[in-house]
């Protein structure tokens, strides 16, 4: 399934905080965890992550340490910050409202709604 | 060296290739793809093809400069180079570029002379000129910009209403001839207009911080550059003078009525385009300039502050101290802004930004000392509109540089990140045009004109 631009764009925030906010991480792993959530829906190009990352690093939300853990090359590592975790509440809040609305449509529209249950 | 050694090397030398990408990018990328890669094989892949694959997966070269190009403006302000690094590519683009620019060049000379055919002569129409300096030039440079930056009617159309409304505005008051309310209008209503000007500049990205940060570089190398062909525009003229002169002719009118005002006017658009153009062959020479004068400024003022105190001296009231110290104030944030313009935001504080920070608690402390000297003797001295204005202005300056103090401080303390500060003067700048725009709408009406 592609999923529209803008939409990844828009999401590419709460879904990168989330994923920090289970555990530092890096680039590969963030990807591989959306993959895994996602069940494959969601593919973001590789590369696109990391201007992300370097935005939100910009903005306060994440900071990056390169770090040699046993045995791996060394590796920018990525975590949340306190800002970062009151964005992604605030992010969590609106998208639950965008969410809850649109459910509620889909159930008025009836028809090819995930939810398939008319009103 | 194996294959896939051999061919990851290959794939970093694309990639530093790319200006916006740093080589730590490049490591922080070459990581990602050699776990990929590593995947890939795991799953039964050979090499070779494990290596195409995340590759592709990575997104294409451009995509992935752009993306990082977008992020990081700043660093293509370091290294940009006006010739594509390509061959053939966009060398077309490069010279309707400088045609368009030369265009308008000469369209503002034109702009310039077109009312002396009306009768407006520079001798006894100098206010018609004075009020209307800002309007020759600007909207042409800011038509420069709408062309180079393909922007949207939308904002095309608010850029000319904006025009439009500053010309019918000092055209149609009737400013009493020589008064201080038209000096005012005519040295406010550029600040006014420049805005405008970085609107069209940030071609769509005024709402963003980075874009309003290149605004602001472009300023400063656009000044220096002006400056530059000011420069050798007086060697110029000298020549000029001097070999006229030697056939016994007179050049003087011809330079003061074509040469001088057409120059000016056409140079602005010029300096636009070279910095445009070739952003790094002076390699940005605000910040330069920055580091060089901050901690002389620096050490002037604390000196000054402590003579003060040693000698006890007061300040003299002149009528011109208020704006003198306008004028300290304005260097102080022009070193500010160059400062911060060239700082990679995530290096940690230094010893020039302790620098910084002396120089803008001095500079607040010695404009203190002047405002009460000033507030003492306001009443006898009048509110006059020179007054007004320059104690506005100074009260704008005053404001901004408090509040960036603050926040160097914190940085400095390592309880604030620098772009906070960033942030700060980003989205100070509408104010700086919204006070030039009240000095020349409202003074005028205020002061009836005088």
């Amino acid at each position: 399934m592609d999923i529209n631009k803008d939409l990844v764009a828009a999401s590419s925030t709460p879904i990168v905080l989330a994923i920090l906010a289970e555990e530092d991480s890096y680039g590969y792993a963030i990807l591989k965890r959306v993959r895994e959530l996602s069940n494959g829906r969601m593919e973001w190009t590789d590369g696109m992550l990391y201007p992300v990352l370097h935005r939100l690093e910009r903005l306060g939300l994440i900071e990056s340490r390169w770090e040699s853990r046993e045995g791996e090359r060394r590796r920018k590592y990525y975590r949340i910050t306190r800002q970062g975790r009151e964005r992604l509440a605030e992010e969590r809040r609106q998208w639950l409202a965008v969410d809850a609305t649109l459910r509620g449509i889909w159930r008025v529209i009836g028809d090819e709604g995930p939810a398939g249950e008319p009103a | 060296m194996s294959d896939l050694d051999r061919q990851i090397e290959q794939w970093r030398n694309f990639l530093r290739r790319r200006r916006a990408i740093h080589p730590v990018d490049v490591d922080e990328l070459e990581d990602h793809l050699r776990e990929q890669v590593a995947a890939l094989v795991d799953g039964g892949l050979d090499e070779d093809e494990a290596f195409l694959v995340s590759v592709k997966r990575m997104g294409s070269l451009d995509a992935l400069s752009r993306e990082f190009a977008r992020e990081h403006s700043d660093r293509l302000w370091k290294q940009l180079v006006v010739m594509p690094v390509e061959p053939g590519g966009d060398r077309a683009s490069t010279r309707s570029d400088a045609i368009v620019a030369l265009g308008l060049a000469v369209a503002a000379a034109i702009l310039v002379k077109l009312p002396a055919l009306f009768g407006w002569s520079f001798d006894e129409d100098a206010a018609y000129y004075a009020r209307n300096a800002g309007l020759f030039v600007l909207p042409l440079l800011a038509g420069y910009f709408v062309w180079k930056r393909s922007l949207n009617p939308a904002t095309t159309q608010r850029l000319a209403v904006g025009f439009i409304t500053a010309a019918v505005v000092v055209n149609i008051y009737p400013f009493a001839p020589e008064g201080s309310t038209l000096a005012l209008a005519a040295l406010h209503l550029p600040i006014a207009l420049w805005l405008l000007v970085g609107v069209a500049y940030a071609g769509g990205r005024w709402s963003e911080a980075q874009g309003r940060m290149d605004f602001i570089r472009f300023s400063g190398e656009l000044f220096i550059y002006y400056v530059l062909i000011a420069l050798g525009g007086g060697v110029f003229t000298a020549f000029m003078m001097m070999l006229f002169e030697a056939v016994g002719l007179n050049a003087e009118p011809f330079l003061e009525s074509w040469l001088l005002p057409c120059g000016a006017a056409g140079a602005v658009l010029v300096a636009a385009w070279l910095v445009e153009a070739k952003q790094s062959v002076v390699e940005n020479m605000a910040p330069v300039l920055t580091r060089l004068f901050t901690p002389m400024f620096a050490l002037l003022l604390v000196a000054f502050l402590a003579t003060l105190v040693a000698t006890g001296r007061g300040l003299s009231i002149e009528r011109e101290l208020l704006i003198a110290f306008d004028l300290l104030l304005v260097v102080v944030l022009g070193l500010l802004l160059y400062a911060i313009s060239a700082r990679d935001p995530h290096q940690p504080p230094g010893p020039f930004d302790l620098a910084q920070i002396v120089l803008l608690t001095s500079a607040l402390m010695v404009d203190a000392v002047a405002l009460s000297a000033i507030a003492a003797r306001i009443g006898d001295m009048g509110l006059t509109p020179n007054r007004v204005a320059a104690l506005g202005l100074n009260l704008v300056l005053l404001i901004n540089l408090a509040v960036s103090a603050v926040l160097y401080v914190r940085f400095w303390r390592g309880t604030a990140r620098f772009a906070v500060l960033e942030a700060w003067q980003t989205r100070f700048l509408p104010v700086f045009a919204i006070w030039a725009a009240i000095v020349v709408v409202i003074f005028p009406v205020v002061f009836d004109f005088t």
